[in-house]
């Protein structure tokens, strides 16, 4: 049975208790894809144009080293959110994201999504607080990361 | 006399002369007599033979980061308290061989180490002195691991301790419930008492090693007059301690103060020069060091005396738990008055003042309590 | 001496059967004695002794049945351990314990076992593992989580692939850094916890690694639901004696090596986030 977006995403934490009426304008620039494995879904400097609800599948987040190469610096699965550079001039990438898995994922489009919310200073409030919140999360797990614990 | 009934609690009048006669008596049992005797301007725990190596007549006067000792025509044997060294030096050396090994073609072989002890008498144990050495018994032969070294000099050493009819400003016995009259664990217990002319001991039996002792000496069972003169000097010697430590729930209060700003004031004097933990008479933490001879065939493993004001105590993996001196001190007051209540059932603390009057910048852990826990 | 003493100070002389190095740093001895008879418990630890250099506190990684060896892993990080990283098989090593507490595994019958493991921290809940995955059938469900600095750090590689392949225990490994080499995930080690389901009512958790790891994966635990009766830590400190008469290993009121190193949380949990204590 095909799901709609909407009862999809009701679930997810990022829109636990956001009111309906948001959640609708919400679901009003979403879209369902899916990506290949090994196919990137945005690279550095790119507009940052999407922000994606990870259905399932892992994507590695990795940044170019010269002399190194890729290098992965964190990778994102199911039910985690990619992406809040969006939402925070100047709009760009800075870093890639590649499908690792295939990947099934709900985007949303970022212009449609900041225009609605500075028609709706009440939904881009709610959108802030929620990026807020997960930007804090990752913040503190790559500080752990760079603490490097594991070494001397 | 042999028909006197002797038994534990038997209370004896001994003369200057019976008490000269104890001490010839014990080097004919072959005991090493350990007893205060005065040495570079302190008196400590050092070996005597015969009575007259006593600090007969001498005073001591202590204070926070002050001690000296001056003489008086007292006559007295006994008229001080307690000085830089305790029991512990003689239970718990301050160096121990704890095995040696030697190289062999395949491999090495662990050489137990059988130690040469010797029987001890001690005499002029003060009561806390005495708790102090009972609270050390808690932590190296009640565990489930039991040091044979301390063992074997305990089971062998006969402690004639003495009930104090005097005090230094430094001393709070009474707070910490440990003196100033001794109540268990000693073979005989002496007060001494001069009141001129007359100057005797009251002693008391207390073990059957005591009883065999005392039965030696023959003599008279103390009138009641004569034992309460005694009891009332002890009594007289429980008023007026200028110092005193609220013991009342002080495990709980003292770690709920863990970040009181009173821990940051006292790192400010605090040199971490550890004389507090040497002084003390319950102070246990040791080291090891592992040598070898310069061919590298003989090795030994020696385990020494260590402070938790050192900083490599707390050494681990490229750094050190409590490298401030601040959660240093905190460590060693918190130990003593807290975390040693829910190991081994009492207070690491016998009130005996030593660390009071030995700390050069004079650290008087009965105002820090206080202050910590207002 | 009395005989309770002999193997609590005295080292007994053990052979080196087996050197294996694991990473850069971090290696494996398989130590065999031909007189003396042993057994432990997983969690518990021997103190390594090198003639006439120094001991060192190990816990014990091999498999806790009919144990024929004591194996460590060890990572050479002082003085002893740098020595023994050079030692050779045939070469003899002294050995007293084994000492400590032990990861109580009774405790887990019937509930889920999460187990999460830091760096080094997989050598000592390895005995465990094989303790649990020998009696499988007595509990729920199963999972180790495990993070390592990079995929060159990760221990046991071989054996993760073997338990990773078994239906019944759920596995995830984590490395901090990423390199060309690594398809798996990225990222600490407490970012793996959201992605188990259990029953956080009906679970023991088993925790190993470096301090400030396992602080942040016990805030992650608790805000879960865990109990702090629930949750047992391993802790590491300053050891010279191993027997409880040094003082160099306490935590507050707690000997490391006797009362611990495995620790109920709740046992803990005034003095893990005092610092400096």
């Amino acid at each position: 049975m095909k799901q709609t977006l909407e009862a999809i995403l009701k679930d997810h934490p990022f829109v636990k208790d956001l009111n309906p009426k948001h959640l609708h304008l919400l679901i009003g620039c979403a879209a369902n894809i899916r990506i290949e494995q090994g196919k990137y879904l945005f690279k550095e400097n790119q507009p940052a144009e999407n922000f994606f609800f990870i259905r399932k599948g892992q994507i590695a987040i990795e940044s170019f080293i010269p002399g190194k190469g890729q290098i992965t610096i964190q990778t994102v699965d199911d039910g985690d959110i990619l992406g809040w550079s969006w939402l925070i001039p100047p709009y760009k990438w800075h870093f890639d994201a590649k499908a690792t898995t295939p990947v099934r994922a709900i985007t949303l489009d970022a212009k449609c999504l900041r225009t609605k919310c500075e028609k709706d200073f009440e939904l881009g409030y709610e959108m802030m607080k929620r990026v807020a919140y997960l930007m804090e999360n990752r913040l503190q797990a790559t500080r752990l990361q760079l603490l490097d614990f594991y070494g001397n | 006399m042999e028909n006197t009934h002797i038994n534990s609690s038997s209370k004896f009048v001994a003369s200057q002369s019976d008490f000269q006669k104890l001490i010839l008596i014990l080097k004919k049992e072959n005991y090493t007599i350990i007893a205060p005797k005065v040495k570079d301007n302190a008196i400590i725990y050092d070996e005597i033979v015969s009575a007259e190596d006593l600090p007969i007549g001498i005073k001591d006067k202590q204070e926070k980061g002050k001690y000296f000792i001056e003489k008086t025509s007292s006559g007295k044997y006994f008229d001080f308290v307690v000085g830089p060294n305790s029991l512990k030096n003689y239970f718990f050396p301050t160096e121990k061989i704890i095995f040696k090994a030697v190289k062999n073609k395949n491999g090495f072989d662990i050489l137990e180490e059988n130690y040469e002890t010797k029987k001890y008498a001690f005499i002029g144990v003060r009561s806390c002195d005495l708790e102090g050495l009972k609270t050390q018994d808690k932590v190296f032969l009640n565990g489930q691991y039991k040091d044979s070294y301390y063992k074997k000099i305990r089971d062998e050493a006969l402690i004639i301790s003495v009930n104090c009819t005097t005090k230094a400003d430094t001393c709070f016995c009474v707070s910490m419930n440990s003196g100033p009259a001794c109540k268990t664990g000693f073979d005989l217990s002496l007060t001494e008492i001069k009141l001129n002319p007359s100057h005797y001991f009251i002693i008391e039996v207390g073990s059957v090693m005591g009883e065999k002792i005392i039965s030696k000496l023959k003599l008279l069972l103390a009138t009641e007059k004569e034992i309460s003169a005694g009891e009332n000097l002890i009594e007289q010697n429980k008023n007026n301690f200028i110092r005193n430590i609220e013991t009342k729930n002080l495990k709980e209060k003292l770690f709920k103060n863990f970040e009181s700003p009173i821990w940051d004031e006292i790192a400010t004097r605090c040199l971490s020069c550890a004389n507090c933990t040497m002084v003390c008479p319950t102070c246990f933490c040791s080291t090891v060091e592992d040598i070898t001879d310069l061919k590298g065939e003989n090795a030994k493993r020696i385990s020494k005396w260590d402070s938790c004001f050192t900083i490599e105590h707390s050494y681990i993996h490229g750094g050190n738990i409590r490298s401030s001196v601040k959660s240093r001190y905190r460590q060693w007051l918190l130990h003593k008055f807290s975390y040693w209540v829910d190991q081994f059932d009492t207070f690491g603390c016998v009130g005996c003042g030593r660390c009071i009057t030995w700390c050069p910048v004079g650290i008087d852990v009965t105002e820090e309590i206080k202050k910590i826990t207002k | 001496m009395e005989t309770n003493n002999f193997d609590k100070i005295l080292p007994k002389p053990f052979i080196v059967k087996k050197f294996k190095k694991e990473t850069h740093d971090t290696f494996t001895i398989d130590l065999i004695s031909k007189s003396s008879k042993f057994d432990f418990k997983p969690g518990q630890f021997n103190m390594l002794y090198l003639f006439g250099i120094g001991e060192v506190p190990v816990s014990i990684s091999g498999n806790a049945q009919n144990a024929k060896t004591f194996i460590h892993t060890i990572r050479s990080v002082g003085t002893v351990t740098k020595k023994i990283s050079k030692i050779k098989s045939g070469s003899v090593i002294g050995v007293r314990g084994p000492f400590g507490s032990h990861w109580p595994i009774e405790e887990a019958k019937g509930k889920n076992i999460l187990i999460i493991a830091g760096g080094i921290g997989l050598a000592p809940l390895r005995p465990v593992i094989y303790n649990i995955l020998d009696q499988r059938k007595s509990f729920n469900k199963v999972a180790l989580l495990y993070g390592a600095r990079s995929m060159n750090d990760i221990l046991y590689y071989k054996e993760l692939e073997t338990w990773r392949a078994k239906l019944d225990f759920d596995l995830h490994v984590t490395v901090d850094r990423g390199d060309k080499n690594w398809r798996g995930e990225v990222g600490v080690v407490t970012t793996l916890i959201k992605k188990i389901s259990m029953d956080w009512n009906n679970t023991i958790a088993f925790i190993c690694g470096p301090e400030i790891m396992m602080r942040f994966v016990l805030e992650e635990l608790l805000d879960l639901g865990m109990k702090e009766n629930e949750i047992y830590i391993s802790m590491e400190r300053n050891m010279k004696c191993a027997v409880g008469i040094c003082g160099h290993c306490q935590i507050g009121k707690e000997f490391v090596c006797k009362d611990g190193p495995v620790f109920k949380f709740s046992r803990m949990k005034d003095y893990f986030l005092k610092r400096e204590l």
